[in-house]
């Protein structure tokens, strides 16, 4: 496990996120920001690991991930998603919305989505001063994730083990669509949207359960593995090989999941048929040709291979957070350690 | 009582002069102390309202030193692991890689700190840093010896070597000083040639001391003869190898082979001529008062226990250890002087006292890190013999749970503590229990947390009482949905009971009820308390009407009184609710149905007439309440005239 960068911050790490890259032109990351909670000072700091020339410049620890900046938060950092770096410091102290912790926050360009513990959904402008839209009430208990399904829809998981899908051009107080568990209620935590096929849609529970949903049928789950033995903090899709996907728990692991088709198609090319098809014919998954079907909403376990490997060496402590980008990966724990993977097998 | 081993410190409190009287609580790490209102006749000072913190361990709140306790956690945890079933020997490889893992976390830290020491502009933190590098260079040092003699415990012949490891590793600055020498232009002239040169011979570095011998030689050319003969004693000291099938007598006899040797050209005097050669020469021979004579290069005691035994008993066992210790630390320290508690430490380790090494570790350091691991791990190897203490159940026990509770003090790092305690059998799950309520929950995702640890271990009361804090938090915050989930998590039937409460309550004040995604799917939870059935069965009741399915919508009404689920008080309002089912032109209620609707009814009206009507209500609410009354009998009764008629005709 050599690829695998291991650095004590003496905080516990509740966030990673990677500066993004262009896809055009090839980069690889370099720069991630974290957050810390639990701490008398909690501390957003923008991380850089280094991969190219300044690799000379810090002899000895090469690769370690140096401090670039730090900043300053008022009360735990809980999540965090990056546009560029100089709006990041701006929107890191809008978040509190009346006191109730905003438990999660995703941006689409320019538009920012907040949700807390308040069971309030707020809509902010990164170029604007004030709130744009509020949802009041939007949910009766704590919602925990949250994240864009279309332009103008985003997702919900609240503490009930719900799944709600919002139209945010309706103005409306209630969701357009609810999609939950039998019964249980166990609560939700993460949500994560398939990157090419917006209907597919993962998330993880507090019983350490994935769930992917096809958000355009039924409204329970399509299919449910046993991932974790704890809350599954973070659940999330490769961003350009979907056929990856991530997630992290409290249990203190990391669980790379890979899902393979029969196909010997590569699974890039086998992704964009996908998609074409679908929206030509709308074609309802089951009873369909399975080779359409993306690899996740597959159900049958025996059909299509899942396999799935822990990603870190031994831990005890809690994952709170990872961020996938390319080959790089990185993730915080409650140990205080960021570890930074530099050749996941995507 | 017991004796005490020191003196207590004192520590003043600054805001604290000394005519006022203190009070203070013990805390589980710190203290407590606040003055107390003791007013001698005729004083009139107001008393001071502040109260103190008094830390007994500042090192958990370096940034620094937390990386330490972070990462000796991660391997705290995995000792307690290694297999209880393994046979004792092949343990103790891993033991010992255990106990590396420790130390290379010490000096990992060690070194960072060094490294912030020097870089701080600020003189005082500078020194707050050099001192906490000189504590962690102590430790190592302590430890390293530890695992040397009694976690590795070497036979005779390896056990030297290991010291010699053990004294190299922790007197580098020799390397730095021959880098110098080195790196000048001609380093046989340098000054501190010769002192590079008898350090390498003194702590056994024999090859390194020949390297440099070479280049004094090629400027002597006239006494060649001389530096060869040297080199050649140098080269040919026997050294044991561990591991290979010399026997250690033959080891020995080969060693006073190359004693005698040295004796002889000392004798002879073939290095008279040049005074370094010669002084090397009686090292070798190993003359204690020229070894005595070096103390500068030694420095310490230690180093010099070690180098005479590498030139006198190279073939020493542990047993023997504290004979020399104890006279190489006469020997070498002025009488006058009294030994540091570092030097009693050593010596206590030399003696193989585990247990005084404990102690006066623990009155020595000022945080128990050290010696919480070290007792772990010297338990593992089952090196500690049943110590009976007059408090607690074990020794590790005790300095565990001292460490642990002094890492549930801090803010963040009382996640730590946890693992720690559930590796102390005894009384780790009590301490657990009591501090873990206390921990400070300021967002859900940390009541989590706390949660899922308090799941771990089945610790249902304060998993209650966890889940009480929240709902009653969310209640106050008027987040009904969220104060009912919380309460159901809690299995509180009381909480739920309550919240039902304040929900019907909305719902007759706005008329409609809120958070219906949770009320529409409390499942099975609904059973938890009478209120919250009710809550769940009404809220149907109205979903059953909404999808005009009114037969089902009456019976269930209807069972909601009879069966004593709704309460009292709400059954006028449900009866209210029954009004437009009677109203309805198709005949909802039967003849049966409507008869129990009237009881209910009667019942009602009785018992509200038998409780003395209430003089504060106004008369014009009494009035509403007749009419509304007067209304439900007239319906009810044209109810029941219709369903009569209906049920007695034979339908053709």
């Amino acid at each position: 496990m050599e690829s695998i960068n291991a650095k004590y911050v003496s905080q516990k790490i509740s966030k990673t996120r990677w500066k993004p890259v262009s896809h055009s032109t090839l980069q690889q990351p370099e720069i991630f920001a974290t957050g810390s909670w639990d701490n008398e000072e909690n501390k957003i700091s923008l991380w850089s690991i280094g991969n190219h020339e300044n690799v000379a410049m810090d002899d000895g620890n090469e690769g370690d991930p140096q401090v670039l900046c730090e900043h300053k938060h008022d009360g735990d950092v809980l999540d965090l998603q990056t546009l560029s770096v100089s709006q990041h410091w701006a929107r890191a102290h809008r978040y509190p919305c009346d006191s109730a912790p905003c438990t999660s926050v995703v941006c689409s360009s320019p538009e920012i989505v907040t949700v807390g513990e308040d069971g309030r959904i707020v809509v902010f402008r990164a170029d604007h001063e004030g709130v744009v839209q509020t949802i009041e009430n939007a949910d009766s208990s704590t919602i925990h994730a949250v994240t864009y399904l279309r332009t103008t829809e985003i997702l919900t998981v609240n503490s009930i083990g719900q799944l709600k899908m919002w139209d945010l051009r309706q103005h409306s107080k209630s969701p357009s669509q609810i999609f939950s568990l039998s019964g249980d209620r166990v609560p939700l935590h993460c949500v994560d949207r398939h990157p090419n096929q917006q209907h597919i849609v993962a998330t993880g529970g507090q019983d350490g359960m994935l769930c992917v949903w096809d958000v355009r049928q039924g409204n329970s789950p399509f299919s449910l593995m046993e991932a974790h033995s704890a809350e599954m903090w973070e659940v999330h899709f490769h961003p350009t090989n979907p056929d990856h996907m991530f997630t992290c728990s409290e249990d203190g692991s990391l669980l790379h999941w890979e899902t393979s088709s029969q196909s010997d198609l590569p699974s890039f090319l086998q992704g964009n048929r996908n998609n074409s098809m679908i929206s030509r014919s709308a074609m309802p998954s089951a009873g369909g040709n399975q080779s359409i079907i993306s690899a996740w909403l597959s159900g049958d376990s025996s059909k299509s291979r899942l396999e799935t490997t822990h990603m870190l060496p031994s831990q005890t402590l809690s994952v709170n957070s990872l961020d996938v980008l390319g080959h790089y990966l990185v993730c915080g724990t409650d140990g205080e350690a960021i570890f930074v993977h530099r050749q996941i097998p995507v | 009582m017991e004796e005490v081993d020191v003196e207590p410190v004192i520590t003043n409190i600054p805001a604290a002069s000394h005519d006022k009287h203190l009070g203070f609580a013990w805390g589980p790490g710190d203290i407590l102390v606040y003055e107390t209102l003791y007013k001698a006749s005729g004083s009139k000072r107001s008393p001071c309202t502040f109260i103190h913190e008094v830390r007994k361990d500042e090192d958990i709140y370096s940034p620094i030193l937390r990386k330490l306790f972070n990462e000796s956690h991660h391997i705290f945890v995995g000792l307690q692991t290694i297999g209880e079933d393994l046979p004792s020997k092949s343990k103790k490889p891993q033991f010992v890689s255990v106990s590396k893992n420790y130390r290379s976390v010490i000096r990992a830290c060690m070194e960072e700190l060094q490294q912030v020491a020097v870089s701080t502009k600020d003189s005082k933190l500078a020194t707050e840093y050099g001192n906490q590098v000189s504590i962690l260079l102590a430790i190592e040092l302590i430890w390293n010896l530890c695992e040397v003699l009694f976690i590795d415990a070497a036979p005779a012949g390896s056990l030297l070597l290991h010291l010699l490891d053990w004294i190299r590793l922790h007197r580098a600055d020799v390397d730095e000083k021959a880098r110098d020498v080195l790196q000048s232009e001609s380093p046989a002239e340098h000054c501190d040639y010769w002192d590079v040169v008898v350090s390498y011979v003194l702590q056994g570095r024999l090859e390194e001391a020949r390297q440099m011998l070479v280049k004094q030689a090629m400027l002597h050319p006239a006494s060649r003869n001389m530096y060869k003969l040297m080199d050649s004693l140098l080269s040919k000291m026997p050294f044991y190898k561990p591991g290979g099938t010399q026997p250690l007598a033959e080891f020995d006899v080969k060693w006073r082979h190359w004693h005698d040797e040295v004796d002889r050209c000392l004798q002879d005097g073939s290095f008279a001529s040049n005074q370094h050669l010669e002084l090397i020469c009686k090292i070798l021979v190993g003359d204690e008062d020229t070894l005595l004579t070096q103390k500068e290069l030694l420095s310490t005691w230690y180093h010099f226990l070690v180098t005479r035994l590498l030139f006198c008993h190279p073939t020493v066992k542990a047993t023997e250890l504290h004979f020399y210790a104890q006279s190489c630390l006469t020997m070498f320290l002025d009488p006058r002087s009294t030994p540091e508690p570092l030097d009693s430490i050593l010596l206590a380790a030399f003696e193989i006292d585990i247990h005084q090494v404990i102690k006066d570790c623990s009155i020595a350091l000022n945080n128990w890190w050290f010696v919480a691991h070290i007792t772990d791990l010297l338990d593992h190897c089952k090196l500690l013999k049943s110590h009976n203490l007059h408090f607690g159940s074990n020794l590790r026990e005790f300095l565990l749970l001292e460490y642990a509770s002094g890492l549930f003090t801090h803010h963040s790092l009382w996640q730590l503590a946890v693992d720690y305690f559930d590796h102390c059998s005894e009384f780790g799950r009590v301490y657990l229990e009591l501090l873990i309520e206390r921990v400070p929950l300021d967002t859900e995702r940390k009541a989590l947390k706390v949660l899922r640890i308090c799941e771990q271990r089945q610790m249902s009361e304060q998993v209650r009482s966890i889940c009480k804090i929240m709902a009653m938090r969310t209640l106050r915050n008027n987040r009904l949905g969220s104060a009912l989930s919380w309460s159901i998590r809690a299995k509180d039937a009381a909480l739920a009971t309550l919240i039902s409460e304040r929900f019907l309550q909305d719902y007759c004040e706005r008329g409609t009820f809120s958070d219906l995604d949770l009320i529409d799917n409390l499942g099975s939870a609904m059973l938890l308390s009478d209120r919250l059935t009710f809550l769940g069965k009404y809220r149907e009741f109205h979903k059953l009407y909404g999808e005009k399915r009114f037969r089902e919508a009456a019976t269930l009404l209807l069972s909601l009184m009879t069966a004593k689920i709704a309460p009292r008080s709400f059954w006028m309002t449900l009866l209210t609710d029954a009004l437009p089912l009677l109203e309805q032109k198709e005949v909802i209620f039967t003849a049966n149905q409507t008869y129990e609707l009237m009881y209910c009814l009667e019942e009602l009206t009785s018992s509200l007439n038998t409780t003395a009507p209430s003089k504060d209500k106004p008369m014009q609410e009494d009035e509403v309440e007749k009419t509304k009354v007067e209304l439900l009998r007239l319906a009810m009764a044209r109810n029941l005239a219709i369903a009569i008629v209906k049920e007695g005709t034979v339908e053709t």
